[in-house]
């Protein structure tokens, strides 16, 4: 499974409570989409740490590396290496 | 029907009946106890009343109706009902200070008069039902004669879903109206005539405009006063809630300068992050009260609220009432009836972070570069420290969507309300399909007063809060219904219309000064209570959510049946697949937001409100309702 389809599915799952794929493409913007609340963006962060092992600085909670799918592939990328 | 309202008014019950007119009443007995029994008439029994509630300034109205010729056979508030009308006629209501539901026949008019209070402490609902009209003061004793009301009104969900309320007259139940707040439903001559006697209005020119604060404090610190001794008339005695807040503080103290003695009642919580108990005991000792704090654990709330529901009428999409229900049951076990709080004075006095968020918002928007501005929000939310939010181009996300909107009548509320309708997730796709013609947001907009663009910001967003909020929430859900479940009367004094027009009359500036809000509050009653209690940051008044319904991770049994995909199927609100990952999400206390916590509550009380008044089964609870 692609980094891009695996956070689709999470996002998808547990935010839209949904199986239907279709709901998020990759560019969409996830506050647009009341997706990423306050509450939302804490949600996103503790899985990108938890499931990709990456550690979330405080300067990097940035929406160029958060607000959408194909946003937060790149971030996860860059920060693998 | 009145049997089912026996909760209300278990010290006895009474008919009056006529050819026309069917009157009933359910008696809890605070004024007059010896000769105060309902329905009621005038001297020639050409007048006959039935109501709920108080009527306060009773004793004043009574000397001046006697004035006028009118003879009293007892002391009651009721009987004051019945003259007031003779004299005055429909207007009567005007002359009325209290909280009140009353329905009047008059015999040689034949005409039958409904009237509920100006602000809606006290509920009014109505049907009708072959050639009939039937009223009560809850759905059920409605239901009990009309069972085909007995299905829930979809639009009503998809307000409920959006403003915790419903709006104007609707109910959760097809067919089935509520009287609104400060209206009179005249039936006569085979016609029928709502209307509005007052409500909550912002003059654009306002008398008080130019007072300053300390004058304006002292005109509010008299009328406080006399409103507090008003609400302490009664044959019993009267309590007072203490949440250890600036609001029922502030009562409480006035109400101990008037009577002298005072019991005061609370709840503490075994969540730090909700219990208030330190500043409760602070504030019991400075005022020297006796004092009971009713502890309330998660647990306790889950096994309530299928009672709660009975009760409400209506989904709910927070647990805060239960802890309130449970007090109640607390309160009338210790032998009180009556008890004063501190409800309304954030609607009345600019209390709510919603008020300084639309000011923030508003703000910013007119300069919309500016980073100062966008960073205020972090000032207003301090816990999101923890969250990405604090970030200054997050924040422009988060709160700067419709920015731009400035002159949109819900400026302040549409971000709240979007979080509210996260709950639309997990609609059944019938249920989806049936609403895409409702709009929440033009059913209010219908509702607003002509004059309402030209009101102040403030103003606009207090009166958006008080005809979603407080008349469709906070005076029925988590006010009347939990509180008279267990018989108990709670009395509202900031909500004394006259308090309300003084401050609606007054500049925004003595309510919300920059960021910090109850201005005017605070200084009228800086001299009746300890400056912790005036200083302290406002902490609203929540419970614990969705982990009320699990225990040790596992569903209650009822929670597991009634949200499981045979049961969401049989009702149809739902989609089950979307709930069940909704539920596995709060199970697994992945739930941290308010969108996810309450749609599950939503979704819960819902399906209680089916299974208690759709399809009637017993919800398998100890503590569920009758």
């Amino acid at each position: 499974m692609t980094l891009r389809t695996e956070l689709r599915q999470f996002i998808v799952e547990n935010f839209l409570l949904s199986r239907d794929e279709s709901l998020l493409g990759d560019a969409d913007s996830l506050t647009a989409q009341g997706i990423l609340d306050s509450t939302g963006a804490l949600e996103l962060v503790a899985h990108l740490q938890e499931r990709y092992g990456v550690t979330v600085q405080d300067e990097e909670l940035h929406p160029d590396n958060l607000d959408s799918i194909d946003k937060i592939a790149a971030f996860i990328e860059r920060k693998r290496g | 029907m009145i049997a089912v309202l026996r909760h209300r008014g278990p010290d006895g019950e009474h008919e009056y009946t006529s050819p026309l007119c069917a009157l009933a009443h359910a008696r809890l007995s605070i004024i007059d106890l010896e000769t105060g029994t309902q329905p009621m008439a005038n001297e020639d029994g050409s007048v006959w009343t039935t109501f709920n509630g108080e009527i306060f300034n009773y004793v004043e109205l009574r000397t001046e109706l006697q004035r006028l010729g009118h003879r009293f056979r007892t002391r009651s508030d009721t009987e004051v009902i019945v003259h007031a009308y003779e004299e005055y006629g429909e207007r009567f209501v005007e002359r009325l200070n209290g909280q009140f539901a009353i329905a009047l026949w008059d015999t040689r008019r034949e005409r039958l008069v409904l009237a509920r209070d100006r602000v809606g402490i006290r509920p009014l609902f109505y049907a009708r039902s072959g050639g009939r009209l039937l009223f009560a003061s809850e759905i059920k004793a409605i239901l009990a004669v009309a069972p085909q009301s007995a299905a829930l009104d979809v639009h009503a969900l998809a307000q409920i879903f959006t403003f915790w309320a419903t709006v104007g007259s609707r109910t959760a139940f097809q067919g089935v109206n509520s009287l609104p707040p400060g209206h009179l439903l005249v039936v006569e001559n085979g016609t029928e005539r709502l209307e509005r006697y007052w409500d909550w209005t912002f003059p654009a020119r306002r008398t008080g405009a130019n007072l300053s604060l300390e004058a304006a404090a002292e005109a509010l610190r008299c009328l406080l006063t006399d409103a507090v001794r008003l609400q302490l008339r009664a044959d019993v005695p009267v309590g007072a809630y203490l949440s250890g807040g600036l609001d029922s503080s502030g009562i409480a103290a006035l109400a101990r300068q008037t009577a002298g003695e005072l019991r005061t009642f609370s709840i503490t919580f075994d969540d730090a992050e909700y219990d208030e108990g330190r500043f409760q005991q602070q504030m019991a000792e400075h005022l020297g009260v006796r004092h009971a704090a009713l502890r309330c654990t998660a647990r306790d709330i889950g096994d309530a609220f299928p009672e709660l529901i009975w009760h409400t009428e209506s989904p709910v999409l927070r647990t805060a009432p239960v802890p309130l229900m449970l007090l109640a049951r607390h309160v009338h076990a210790a032998g009180f009836k009556v008890v004063l709080t501190g409800e309304g004075a954030d609607e009345v006095f600019g209390g709510y972070d919603l008020f300084k968020e639309g000011k923030i918002r508003r703000f910013w928007a007119r300069q919309p570069g500016s980073e100062g501005r966008a960073a205020l929000f972090s000032r207003l939310y301090p816990y999101l420290g923890r969250s990405p939010v604090t970030s200054r181009s997050f924040s422009r996300l988060f709160f700067g969507q419709r920015l731009e909107e400035l002159d949109h009548p819900f400026y302040a509320h549409l971000t709240r309300w979007r979080t509210t309708q996260g709950i639309f997730r997990v609609l059944s796709p019938e249920l989806r399909a049936q609403l895409q013609a409702v709009s929440p947001e033009e059913d209010l907009k219908a509702q607003l007063p002509a004059d309402f663009a030209a009101w102040d910001d403030l103003a606009r967003d207090q009166y958006v809060e008080v005809k979603t909020l407080l008349e469709g929430y906070l005076l029925s859900s988590q006010g009347d219904r939990p509180a008279l479940a267990h018989a108990v009367e709670s009395r509202l004094p900031y909500l004394d219309h006259r308090v309300v027009e003084l401050v609606n009359g007054l500049s925004p500036r003595l309510k919300l000064r920059g960021l910090r809000e109850k201005v005017l509050l605070k200084a009228a009653l800086a001299d009746v209570l300890p400056e912790p209690i005036v200083r302290r940051t406002k902490q609203p008044y929540r419970a614990p959510y969705s982990r009320c319904f699990f225990d040790d991770g596992q569903p209650l049994p009822y929670v597991k049946e009634l949200l499981s995909a045979s049961s969401l199927r049989r009702s149809g609100y739902f989609h089950p697949p979307a709930v069940e990952r909704l539920v596995e999400k709060c199970q697994t206390g992945r739930a941290l937001g308010e969108g996810d916590n309450m749609a599950f509550v939503g979704v819960l009380s819902t399906q209680l409100l089916h299974e208690h008044f759709v399809a009637r089964r017993a919800i398998p609870v100890a503590a569920a309702g009758a």
